[in-house]
């Protein structure tokens, strides 16, 4: 009988997680352990060189951790998933595993400011350049690439920005020059957008967001397509004899899932961000629900755009899932059941009104964090971003007077009453 | 269709024997790492290549054909040029084997017609290794998407 595909919710329910094979327990456990005995010296040996799949160190590999990969991999459409630390310790541990000091990245410029410093700081410590670009027009990703170019980045939405990528324009162009499109799919979720099907080779979360939904945990993923041709004379690191794990050939030897071990076995283990298992365990349980909590995230937002376009205390609203947005035509393309859960909006009055907003509201959260189940509000002007200037604000697409809201799961008349009576507040002096 | 997870199950389950034909002694070669896993999941491989005479503590012959009568082949699994692979089918056919196994990028329709033919089960552009990983326990572990979905505690599970 020919295997049955199966649908979205089943694999949020169950991909990556059998039965426990030693108590038969339905729940993940947590295997909270660092280390595992070998059978043998041999079994020892076979495990170190990669000859048997087996878990040695819970740094690289842990089953719970597997069971989070497996269904992050499957629910993407991807081969293989790998679970880090942290959001930034995903993009790092992808990045790492492509890129090396001499080489460059060509980066959309709308990112999370965590991520453009880590670019823009961290990684140029390294000898590593990006070069950063407006994503709007895809044609300046081609314009930036060199032949020290190793791979694109960008995200589904741009963070705060709120901007949709055109996936497949800058896939075709990353294909073109030979190096992969890496997402951050961490807006789009892989309910809403699956990034692979639309030509990308890389995708990374972090999976704090919508993927746990609860707040609760730091965590990141990196997962690979298994269709990129890393023979294509440009990754070497993927071909030859590796230096940081005793001359394996990634690509000969786990072919499809190549990238992914490499990133486990060479950057993973030399650098060290894990997630652990008990966090592991927690996002288990977030995407167990992942597409209810989406299409009750991607309602309210929409309405909560809607009554903040009509209300006279708000000078603009930035949501791709309004219509006359100027990226709800990619919106309704690459995130076809709603445009996520997060949306911008100018209050009259400026900076002293935005934070008076924040200030005023009962019960919307004042935090830096998105994808929580809990609506969550920030004032990035007085916030993340207070450092910069205003001309450096306006250049990152923040402005004075904006206001990022994660719009969560609370009833939608209570959601849309406390920024009714806050925005009353912030007008009052 | 041998291709879905119950046939490939019964087909690594089944399977005791298996002639790896292109086996190399190179322990960094695909191979190699396939027929290793192998033997540590407790097949006996033979290994058929002319240019050793033992691998894996295995004698080594130079053709399927030379492989002892009183050797009972269940699978012969073929790390070669998927353009070399029609004689190595009719050779298969020949000792009786039950399995016609080409390796992942090993691709060749006439090959897998003329082992159908002899009554053969064909699996083509699959890893070995890889498979009995992903169906009986251990691929999962390295984050690779299995496709096994079940709520039935895995007594398959060999790792």
């Amino acid at each position: 009988m020919a295997d049955r595909e199966f649908g979205f919710e089943t694999q949020c329910l169950h991909a990556g997680q059998l039965p426990d094979a030693a108590t038969g327990a339905r729940a993940a456990p947590i295997y909270q352990t660092t280390s595992y005995v070998f059978d043998s010296t041999d079994h020892a040996a076979s495990l170190f060189n990669l000859q048997t799949f087996g878990n040695v160190y819970s740094r690289m590999m842990n089953p719970t951790n597997a069971m989070l990969e497996e269904r992050l991999a499957t629910l993407e459409g991807g081969r293989a998933g790998l679970v880090v630390g942290s959001g930034m310790a995903a993009q790092m541990v992808a990045l790492l595993t492509l890129l090396e000091s001499g080489d460059e990245l060509v980066s959309a410029s709308t990112l999370y400011g965590g991520t453009y410093s880590q670019f823009d700081y961290s990684f140029r410590r390294m000898g590593i350049n990006t070069h950063f670009v407006d994503p709007d027009d895809p044609e300046n990703f081609a314009k930036a690439i060199t032949p020290a170019t190793k791979a694109i980045y960008a995200e589904t939405i741009g963070n705060p920005l709120n901007n949709v990528l055109d996936i497949s324009a800058v896939a075709k162009i990353a294909h073109d020059a030979g190096v992969p499109l890496v997402i951050d799919n961490t807006f789009g979720t892989p309910y809403l957008c699956r990034p692979f099907e639309h030509g990308a080779d890389i995708v990374v979360h972090s999976v704090t967001k919508w993927i746990g939904g609860h707040g609760s945990s730091i965590g990141g993923a990196v997962i690979e397509s298994g269709k990129f041709p890393w023979d294509n004379g440009k990754f070497p690191g993927m071909t030859e004899p590796s230096k940081g794990y005793h001359g394996i050939r990634f690509y000969e030897t786990f072919g499809d899932f190549g990238f992914v071990t490499k990133a486990r076995m060479e950057t993973l283990r030399t650098l060290g961000p894990s997630m652990s298992p008990f966090s592991a365990f927690l996002f288990l349980q977030g995407l167990e629900t992942l597409p209810l909590r989406m299409d009750r995230h991607c309602t309210n937002t929409l309405a909560v755009a809607r009554f903040l376009d009509d209300h006279s205390l708000v000078s603009w609203v930035k949501y791709a899932g309004l219509p006359d947005n100027p990226y709800h035509q990619l919106a309704q393309k690459y995130l076809p059941k709603g445009a996520g859960g997060v949306l911008t909006f100018g209050i009259r009055g400026g900076q002293a009104a935005g934070i008076r907003f924040i200030e005023s509201a009962q019960f919307l959260s004042h935090l830096a964090n998105v994808g929580d189940a809990k609506t969550l509000v920030i004032h990035p002007a007085s916030t993340t971003h207070r450092q910069l200037n205003e001309e450096e604000q306006a250049s990152a697409g923040v402005s004075p007077d904006m206001i990022r809201m994660s719009v969560g799961l609370e009833t939608l008349d209570d959601i849309l009453w406390d920024i009714e009576q806050a925005l009353a507040k912030s007008q009052e002096s | 269709m041998t291709e879905d997870i119950d046939t490939l199950r019964r087909i690594l389950i089944q399977t005791r024997v298996i002639a790896v034909v292109g086996l190399s002694a190179n322990w960094w070669r695909p191979s190699f790492f396939a027929a290793k896993y192998m033997q540590d999941h407790g097949y006996r491989i033979i290994p058929v290549n002319p240019n050793y005479k033992e691998i894996l503590g295995e004698p080594c012959y130079p053709s399927l054909e030379d492989i002892p009568k009183d050797v009972e082949v269940d699978m012969v699994d073929i790390f070669q040029r998927s353009e070399m692979t029609p004689p190595l089918a009719h050779s298969t056919v020949a000792i009786n084997a039950k399995v016609f196994w080409l390796q992942l990028g090993v691709i060749n329709d006439a090959a897998a017609d003329i082992a159908r033919q002899g009554g053969l089960e064909v699996v083509m552009n699959h890893c070995v290794k890889i498979e009995h990983g992903r169906l009986m326990g251990g691929l999962n572990l390295f984050g690779v998407s299995t496709g096994v979905i079940s709520a039935k505690r895995p007594k398959w599970l060999v790792y």
